[in-house]
């Protein structure tokens, strides 16, 4: 299959002239994004997702590593003549020129008749629902509407490939979740592959078709949302996406797919994923909150963790509990508020057991 | 509130300076108004009579026509170098950016005397049979406004989004082609108006084109050379509330193409 975008092994070092240093903005990227995804590069700010996506349109020159779009190689390759279009994080609009100039840049570049041109700007307006709004300025516009200006800008060209900035990182947050859904809307519409760039995990896990998910200049986990979710391969992907529960662990005994573990005296077991471990090892068990399930304890053979309520967060949906186990970690569990459940159920310095199914256990070794 | 505010310290600050600033100038446009040769008070009646010496006067005029020239030749050239450093400083990261912009803005602090003297000696270096014109005092003009071209330029500039020029690259603009569609049209108003500032710093200026000029005169060169006859000494006042007028306009008119729709401009919307 021919890859809309491949990365192979692309490294970029910038050199600070100032400070008299190299700094490896990314290391050893390889990605091979398919025709028609929603691609997302996730990751905390200066974890490189930028970086590789300014690589990607051609912005940045990759220090060693080669950048493909549709099979071609991009070596040699200004900006200008790659089928790719960027919507910027700061918009970019042109502040000279009409609502109407601005999505109709690219196709003006190109010399494209003025009847098509302004026909094909007109749509792209529409399909970005800002119809009628051509005449205007792109500096009296708000916030949400410049962002559509720049996606019609970007789409009227009919990319192979749109690369997006965190698009809607100025935005308000219910405007956000509007935008969300209207860009998957819009990207499932027009088939066109966009890589998207946030450091949102939430907005990665509601758009998404995969997540590759950086820290440090390197990718470590590339899968769909679900993967990325319920089975992450290192402590920071786990960390980084949702909440986590980490707990010390030794391991007892190493069977293909399950391993035996001791935490706190007490044996359960786990899923493995990442590289094989050996009995006797100290490990990471990782459980999600909601996954957790609170027990009121009465002292005589509880199952599972044993500790009392140390803390209790009422979040709306969900009452947050803090568990300060016996063998003095800390542990979340979140419980849903429904039918006499959650909020109200435990009080601080109430004693706990806590449970949790083998499936939604992890062994973590990175 | 409206009389709090007369009274305010600020606005006595402002006023103080703004006599010590104005009251020359004033006097200046009231006296050549004045109908009588000494520039003594009492004033002694209205009259348009100074002006109207002046219009005849023929080398008045053809200073004037000088200076006119001289200002639109040397602010092309250096709007047009300024413009390009400013675009070079503002846009691009060089080896050496900050000696560059140092160096740039030299003639900012030096006095024009000595610029005046340095680039005497220049063309007498290059070339002992030189004959100082016009042309001599252009190059120093464009000397002295480089600096202040290039840093109005940069800082309009600095001012918008360098994302913008990406912008243009990514929808297919070659590297020309985003000068001419994006970065040259954002930096219009800053360009016409460092040409408007160039043109005002040229027709006035006078230590310069005193070291560099030929036979002719320029206005300032001119008005120096007719303080010797205290007859004429009306008439130079006339024609300095006629510069100074003009100057003034020009200034305005470019301090507010500077602000043309700038982002800081932008209502808070985002």
């Amino acid at each position: 299959m021919e890859y809309a975008v491949e990365l192979r092994d692309v490294t970029k070092i910038f050199s600070d002239r100032s400070a008299g240093r190299d700094v490896r903005a990314i290391q050893h990227i390889h990605l091979a994004i398919r025709p028609g995804e929603f691609f997302t590069l996730l990751g905390p700010s200066g974890c490189g997702k930028t970086t590789t996506l300014r690589i990607i349109a051609g912005f940045e020159t990759p220090t060693h590593g080669e950048v493909l779009i549709q099979g071609k190689s991009m070596a040699s390759a200004p900006p200008n003549v790659r089928p790719v279009n960027t919507v910027f994080q700061s918009y970019a609009l042109f502040p000279h020129l009409s609502v109407r100039d601005n999505v109709a840049f690219g196709l003006a570049v190109k010399r494209v008749p003025r009847d098509e041109r302004l026909r094909r700007a007109e749509d792209a307006l529409a399909l970005v629902r800002l119809p009628g709004q051509g005449r205007r300025k792109p500096t009296h516009l708000s916030g949400g509407q410049q962002q559509r200006v720049a996606l019609a800008r970007a789409l009227v060209n009919r990319p192979a490939v749109l690369l997006l900035d965190e698009p809607l990182g100025a935005l308000d947050q219910k405007l956000r979740k509007e935008m969300q859904l209207e860009l998957k809307e819009l990207q499932i519409q027009l088939g066109i592959t966009f890589i998207y760039v946030t450091h949102d995990q939430e907005e990665a896990l509601t758009m998404s078709d995969r997540i590759a998910v950086m820290d440090r200049g390197f990718v470590l986990q590339v899968g769909d949302p679900v993967t990325i979710y319920e089975r992450p391969q290192t402590r920071f992907v786990a960390d980084f996406i949702g909440e986590s529960n980490f707990l010390s662990a030794k391991v007892d005994s190493a069977e293909p797919g399950r391993v035996g573990v001791s935490i706190g005296g007490r044996r359960f077991f786990a899923q493995i994923d990442g590289a094989p471990v050996s009995p006797e090892q100290n490990v990471t068990v990782t459980v999600r909150p909601e996954r957790l399930t609170l027990h009121r304890a009465n002292g005589t053979g509880e199952a599972g963790l044993v500790g009392a309520i140390h803390e209790i967060v009422y979040i709306g949906t969900d009452t947050r509990y803090v568990v300060k186990l016996t063998t003095g970690e800390r542990v979340v569990a979140r419980i849903q508020n429904v039918a006499g459940r959650g909020l109200g159920e435990y009080r601080v310095n109430d004693a706990v057991s806590i449970t949790w199914s083998d499936r939604d256990a992890r062994v973590l070794t990175g | 509130m409206r009389r709090r505010d007369l009274i305010s310290p600020g606005f006595l600050y402002y006023a103080l300076m703004a006599a010590f600033l104005y009251l020359p100038i004033a006097l200046l446009i009231v006296f050549s108004f004045n109908d009588g040769r000494t520039l003594t008070f009492p004033l002694k009646g209205f009259t348009t009579r100074w002006y109207e010496q002046m219009l005849g006067t023929r080398e008045l005029i053809d200073a004037l026509w000088n200076s006119i020239a001289l200002g639109i030749v040397s602010s092309i050239v250096a709007t047009a170098l300024g413009t390009l450093a400013g675009i070079g400083v503002s846009r691009f990261d060089f080896p050496g950016k900050r000696a560059f912009l140092a160096l740039a803005s030299m003639p900012l602090v030096i006095p024009y005397v000595v610029i005046g003297v340095a680039l005497l000696l220049l063309f007498k270096t290059i070339n002992p049979d030189l004959q100082l014109s016009l042309w001599t005092v252009g190059v120093g003009h464009v000397v002295i406004n480089i600096p202040y071209c290039m840093l109005i330029v940069a800082s309009r500039l600095a001012g918008f989004d360098a994302h913008l020029e990406e912008a243009a690259m990514d929808l297919g603009a070659t590297y020309w082609g985003t000068l001419a569609r994006v970065t040259l049209p954002i930096a219009a108003p800053a360009i016409v108006s460092a040409f408007l500032s160039s043109f005002t710093t040229s027709f006035d200026e006078f230590a310069v084109s005193f070291f560099l000029i030929g036979t002719e005169s320029t206005l300032p060169i001119y008005l120096y050379s007719q303080l010797r006859f205290p007859s004429r000494l009306p008439l130079i006042v006339a024609l300095a509330a006629v510069i100074i007028v003009a100057s003034i306009i020009l200034v305005i008119f470019s301090e507010a193409l500077r602000r043309v729709g700038r982002p800081a401009s932008r209502t808070a919307e985002a």
